[in-house]
This record gives structure tokens, sequence and C-alpha cells, in this order.
């Protein structure tokens, strides 16, 4: 078994608009298994539709237009995600690659239970599973992300953001995917609220080993979090590295353009001119 | 110099089914003209209940409002003209301009209805305000909001609070929905805005970093309490409130991360 969990190679997504957009030009990387990888980025960088892309997440007008993504198997298989048929998708999708969403609060049905929410995707996935054994998974899934199995019969606007949040999280973990997508998970909540849930992800990523694309434009979390960042500018890849290198040694204009854009919490004072 | 005193104010909210919820509990604070104030705390402790009431939308259960001495009036005349004085900056510049309307009527509004200059001379002030926001007047005054960047939008939102000449800018959250690299140049406008017409700024935010950068003092809220107050640098680097220091503690810092993660591995980087 490889160290690498996902190769994407040469990958291009072009927005097929008149004039067209080349939202992703040429990228390849190649994440590792266990490894949380920073996507950071300002809005219309490409970051979403990379990581949508890998997984054929993305609707017309979006057209891959080159490249090629591998998803190299716990079991040991190479699977070409770009070769799988419609049913070979689905099943490829939350059994091996889950995602957490942004605006994940209103990523939830409002009018279903949360538990109710979280069967979905056994049922869908395991149509084998009792239903018993599916409620025991579900407030099993519920007791990891430290929501309580007692908030399954819960409606979404119950819960507070932060425990909307781990409710996507518990359905991202549900299959125990190899790989979580992430994308702004935890940008609408305030500090403390996002500080736990950091932690919590850590903790679920040592505990059950997946890896984690972890994308966002606040560069100061992801310095924190990240064992490497890609940096993303205009549909590229401008600079990768790990985040302590990002942070020391930052090597592309961009990337310390980016850097310098955040006011340190305990650096200089005179970024703001009063 | 205008003075805005908020004075031991509560406000009590009554919540369908469970009972009372006191968002604000004897809260005082001066806002003065010249000077920012950085109101911090997280989703709940009352910030946005402060600038409700600062703006006349909701009334404190008890506690006053003063502005230079005199109670905020109710209603009337005065109560436009206290609002005129006192004007806000929104977070999200997406919602807070009409889709329907130019620029130009955005800022013409305000000029029109508090009659800041004869009507002869609106146009002429429109494009100095837009100016003064450093947009290009020309480029952007026929044009709507879906056709300005975000950035370029919160600009205008400025403008449109300026319009009225208030001594007093209430700014929630108002870079938070920015991209990063235009953040610092809207918080600088502010900055500069705020020095050249004296403006007295409450600055609400719940990003320690850029409110300590941009205040002069800090004011730290934790369930509708004050539980800390003082110069901007002292709050962040030296908290005193255990309060404080969680906030402090769980916001990013990769300065402190790097420096932690060096000493662990036990060598210097």
């Amino acid at each position: 078994m490889s160290d690498a969990l996902l190769t994407v190679r040469d990958f291009s997504v072009v927005y097929d608009v008149d004039p067209p957009v080349a939202a992703v030009k040429d990228v390849t990387l190649e994440l590792r298994r266990g490894e949380i990888l920073g996507l950071a980025g300002e809005s219309g960088c490409g970051k979403t539709t990379l990581a949508y892309g890998v997984q054929r997440l993305l609707k017309a007008p979006a057209v891959i237009t080159s490249g090629s993504v591998v998803f190299h198997d716990a079991s040991g298989a190479d699977i070409d995600v770009n070769s799988l048929d419609a049913e070979q998708m689905r099943r490829f999708r939350w059994d091996k690659v889950s995602m957490v969403f942004q605006g994940a609060m209103n990523a939830l049905n409002p009018v279903a239970p949360i538990g109710r929410q979280l069967e979905d995707v056994f049922e869908v996935h395991r149509p084998a599973m009792s239903r018993a054994k599916r409620r025991a998974e579900v407030a099993e899934l519920l007791e990891i992300v430290k929501v309580g199995a007692a908030r399954a019969r819960s409606f979404p606007h119950e819960l507070s953001g932060g425990m909307r949040q781990r409710v996507m999280i518990a359905m991202a973990l549900a299959l125990r995917p190899q790989l979580m997508v992430m994308d702004e998970p935890t940008t609408a909540l305030d500090v403390l609220v996002q500080r736990e849930i950091l932690r919590q992800i850590s903790q679920l990523r040592h505990e059950f080993g997946f890896s984690v694309i972890f994308i966002t434009h606040d560069l100061p979390l992801l310095l924190e979090i990240s064992d490497r960042i890609a940096i993303m500018r205009e549909g590229e890849i401008v600079e990768l590295d790990t985040a302590e290198r990002i942070w020391t040694d930052p090597q592309d204009g961009y990337t310390k353009t980016l850097l310098s854009s955040f006011p340190r919490l305990t650096g200089e004072r005179g970024v703001v001119v009063r | 110099m205008t003075v805005l005193e908020f004075d031991r104010i509560t406000k009590i909210y009554n919540v369908r089914g469970a009972g009372q919820m006191k968002a604000l509990d004897e809260v005082s604070f001066t806002l003065e003209s010249g000077r920012t104030l950085g109101l911090v705390g997280q989703s709940g402790s009352g910030k946005s209940t402060i600038a409700k009431i600062l703006t006349q939308l909701e009334t404190p259960t008890t506690g006053r409002v003063l502005l230079d001495g005199e109670p905020i009036p109710r209603h009337g005349k005065a109560l436009r003209s206290y609002r005129q004085q006192l004007r806000m900056v929104f977070q999200d510049p997406f919602a807070s301009l009409n889709p329907y309307h130019s620029i130009r009527y955005h800022i013409e509004r305000p000029l029109q209805l508090d009659r800041v200059v004869p009507a002869d001379q609106v146009d002429a002030e429109v494009r100095r305000l837009l100016e003064r926001v450093r947009l290009d007047a020309d480029s952007v005054i026929d044009r709507r909001p879906h056709e300005l960047s975000g950035g370029q939008r919160q600009r205008v939102a400025i403008a449109r609070a300026l319009a009225s000449r208030p001594k007093l800018l209430v700014a929630d959250e108002p870079v938070s929905m920015l991209d990063v690299s235009i953040r610092l140049g809207v918080l600088n406008l502010l900055a500069d805005l705020q020095r050249e017409e004296g403006l007295g700024v409450l600055y609400i935010t719940h990003d320690l970093a850029t409110a300590r950068h941009f205040s002069d003092e800090i004011m730290v809220l934790n369930q509708g309490r004050v539980v800390e107050r003082g110069p901007a640098d002292e709050v962040i680097l030296n908290p005193q409130d255990p309060y404080t220091r969680e906030l402090r503690a769980a916001s990013p810092d990769p300065e402190k991360h790097f420096a932690t993660a060096a000493r662990d591995q036990g060598g210097a980087r």
C-alpha cells in the first residue's frame, strides 16, 4: 500500500459559458494517507471547483477538460475516478470520499429529525443493514461527535450552529471514508465553537485515520491545522508545501501577499494605519 | 466633542416557552468622537443587541442611552436627527444594498431625506462621497450593486453611511464577508475616515486580531455582561478575564502555534 491516497494529474475544469472560464488549470497534486491538506485562496480561485471536480460533483456548465484522478483504496486497488460509471460513482461517493459542505448549517433538512437523516446514509449505502443496527450506528455517531444519542429525534432548528456542524461531520463519518472534503466547515461559527470543531476534526482523524482536504480562505486557521497547504490563484496551485514552510519561508509572491493580508493577533502593530 | 453614553442598560427578551432571556445585563460604556471602541464576544454575547439599541431598533428594558447628555428621543423629528448622527455599516454588502436601485440612488436618498445639501448640489455630493471611499464615481455611479465586487459594495455602504454626516458609526462585522486581500483596504479606509472626520466608531466583531489593530479600546462581552475593557493591546496581549483568555486562546495564532511546535521538538527554529 503506497503512501498516497489520491493522485490528481493535469486536472482542468472549464466553465463553458461565453467566454469560457478556465476555473482549474492543469492541477497536479498528491494527497497522502492520513494528512490534512489545506486548500487556500480567495473567492473565485478555483479551490471549491477543484475539490468538487475530483469527486465529479460538478454540474454543467462546468466541464472537466483534462486530467486524471486516481484513488488508491485501502484494499490496495487503484480506482480511476474518471472511468467509473454512474452506479459505481454512486457507491464510491460517501463510502470512500465524503463531504462536509459549505454552509452546513443550512445543509440539513429542516423538516426531518437529524437521526432520520443520518439513517438515510445507511439505508442507501448499506441496504442490507437492519433497522435496529442502523439506529445503533446513528446513536454511536452522535456520541462520537459529542452531540449525544439523545438528540437523534431533534430537528435541526433545535440545535445550535456548532451542533448542526457536528451532525454534518457525523454524517460524513458514517461510512468510515478514507477521505473527507471539508468546504469552509467553520466559517459561520464563532471562534470558541470553531476551536472545538477543529479539535474534534483532528481527534477523529487520529482515531479513524482518514485524510482531509480542508478548504478555506482563513490562512491563519489553515496554518494551525494543516500538514501541508496548497495556495491557489486563478485556477492554479502557485505553491504547495508544509504548513511550517509556507509560514516561515513562502516562495511565491501571492503566498506572501496573502500572509501579509492578515493582521496578526500578537504581531507588530501598524497593518491598519491609525 | 460628541459623547454617546450607554448607561446601565439591561435588555430582557421574552422567549416563547423558555421564560426570559437577559441579553444585556447592566452594560455601561461611552463612545467618543475620534475614538474607536472594539466590541468583541462570541455569538449570543449581546453584541448585536447593543447595536440594535444604539440605532433604536430595540428599546432597553432598563437603563438609558444619552447623546451629549440628552436621552434619545423615541420618535418624530428628534429621533430622525439622532439617527442622522449615528449610522450603521452592516456585515453583508450583498444584502444591505437594494439590487433594484443604482449606486447613485443609494447615496442620494439620505442626502435628500436629511436635506444635507441643496437639491442642485446632490449630484456633486454623491460623487464627492464616492471619491471619498476611493471609488471612481464616473464608473460606478450608474451601476447596480450586482455589477460591483464585495469590496466595492461595502465602500458604497460606507459612503451611504457617511452621507448624512454622522458623528458616530456602528460597524457590525464590516469586513468578515469580504475576501481576505481586500479586508485590510476597507479597514484602512474606515480608519482614515475616522481620523479625518473625527468619527466615533463602534467596531463589532468576533475577530480579535482585527479588533486589536483597528481599535483604541476593546470591550469584551460575555453573556450580556462586560467582562473586560481597556486599551486594545492590553486586552488582547495581556487579558485579565478568564473569558477573554479563552477567546484569545481559541483565535488562530500561527506565530504562537509554530513557536510552540518548535519548542516541543526541542530546538529553536
